[in-house]
């Protein structure tokens, strides 16, 4: 055809607003007032962010615990650049950190300028937004621990 | 309020007597990159000369709309483009009353309608405008508005809505997919 071909580019987009119950809810809730929780399982363990149901048993789970605002980092990732809509601006790590408490360790960024600052294994804690609303936005990442 | 609160569950201290939170914004946004297949691009090209363009099933010789390059029936390969005319009926339609967020140019109450084409075996989408949107019905006939020449580009999106022609309504019986079935003489007779 000799023609340029076609192309355009397209949205799909959808502005969905879940409802939460109460588990999920708590943990939310939590995060609007700056607390960090967890769920506890019959066995007495804690999962960080809380579950509706056991992972082996299946029961309810209904004893929302709170935890630390500093952990530990199990493994990490550098995430350069950060997608368009990642709350994060500008490069940084992705870590699963095992909170003051916790028995399972959650997603969350840590917030250093370089991957030479991360370390499995190094302490980090919790660095919160100034306007929260229950979301896990609110949590802004970790920093590494101040050494005293 | 004792230690279980809502739903049985148990709070520590630093979340009781707070408002709890009940719902969370989740939206999602996929922005891609839109290149069409061989056959969508010729029915994208003729959009820009107000034409509008089907597929040929060799097997019966049932119409498709839009053109896929294949008879989805018999996963057959189709080649042969057929023009169709801007004109056809209401097969269904839907009457909306809520916006669509963040979409702009589209009032409430509108009509999204199965347009049926004149010689097409299937309907395809579009918005019926130019009438009350209680008079819409099955079966009322209705022809292409086109953007005008000025605007037009590769998009079916030149076509701004179908309004009715004040024709006779199709019959009922023979409006929608029915008009395909009916239409391949092998039993209501064509």
């Amino acid at each position: 055809m000799g023609e340029v071909p076609l192309r355009a580019d397209l949205v799909l987009e959808y502005p969905f607003t879940r409802t939460t119950g109460p588990i999920i809810g708590a943990f939310l809730t939590g995060l609007r007032e700056g607390v960090l929780t967890g769920v506890r399982r019959p066995d007495g363990t804690v999962m960080v962010p809380p579950a509706e149901y056991d992972p082996v048993t299946s029961e309810p789970l209904t004893e929302i615990v709170e935890v630390g605002q500093a952990g530990e980092v199990v493994s990490w990732t550098w995430v350069d650049p950060p997608r368009l809509q990642s709350p994060w601006d500008k490069p940084h790590g992705l870590a699963l950190i095992l909170l003051d408490g916790a028995d399972t360790p959650m997603l969350h960024a840590v917030l250093v300028d370089s991957p030479d600052d991360l370390v499995t294994g190094m302490r980090v804690s919790a660095v919160w937004r100034e306007e929260r609303e229950g979301h896990i936005a609110d949590l802004y990442g970790f920093a590494p621990e101040e050494v005293a | 309020m004792s230690e279980a609160a809502e739903g049985g569950v148990r709070l520590p201290e630093s979340l009781r007597g707070v408002e709890p939170v009940q719902s969370v914004r989740t939206p999602i946004r996929l922005e891609y990159d839109y290149r069409p297949s061989a056959s969508a691009e010729s029915y994208l090209r003729a959009y820009g000369e107000k034409r509008i363009i089907g597929h040929r099933s060799p097997v019966d010789g049932a119409v498709f709309i839009p053109p896929r390059g294949v008879d989805p029936r018999h996963g057959v390969a189709i080649s042969e483009e057929v023009d169709l005319p801007d004109t056809g009926h209401v097969g269904n339609f839907c009457v909306t009353h809520l916006p669509i967020p963040g979409r702009k140019g589209l009032e409430v109450p509108y009509v999204s309608a199965w347009i049926h084409l004149d010689g097409a075996a299937v309907g395809f989408l579009g918005l019926v405008s130019g009438c009350p949107s209680d008079e819409v019905r099955i079966g009322m006939r209705v022809r292409a508005v086109w953007k005008p020449d000025d605007e037009l580009g590769t998009t079916a999106e030149n076509i701004r809505h179908w309004e009715p022609t004040g024709e006779p309504d199709v019959p009922l019986e023979r409006a929608g997919n029915q008009s395909f079935h009916a239409g391949r003489g092998d039993e209501a007779g064509a």
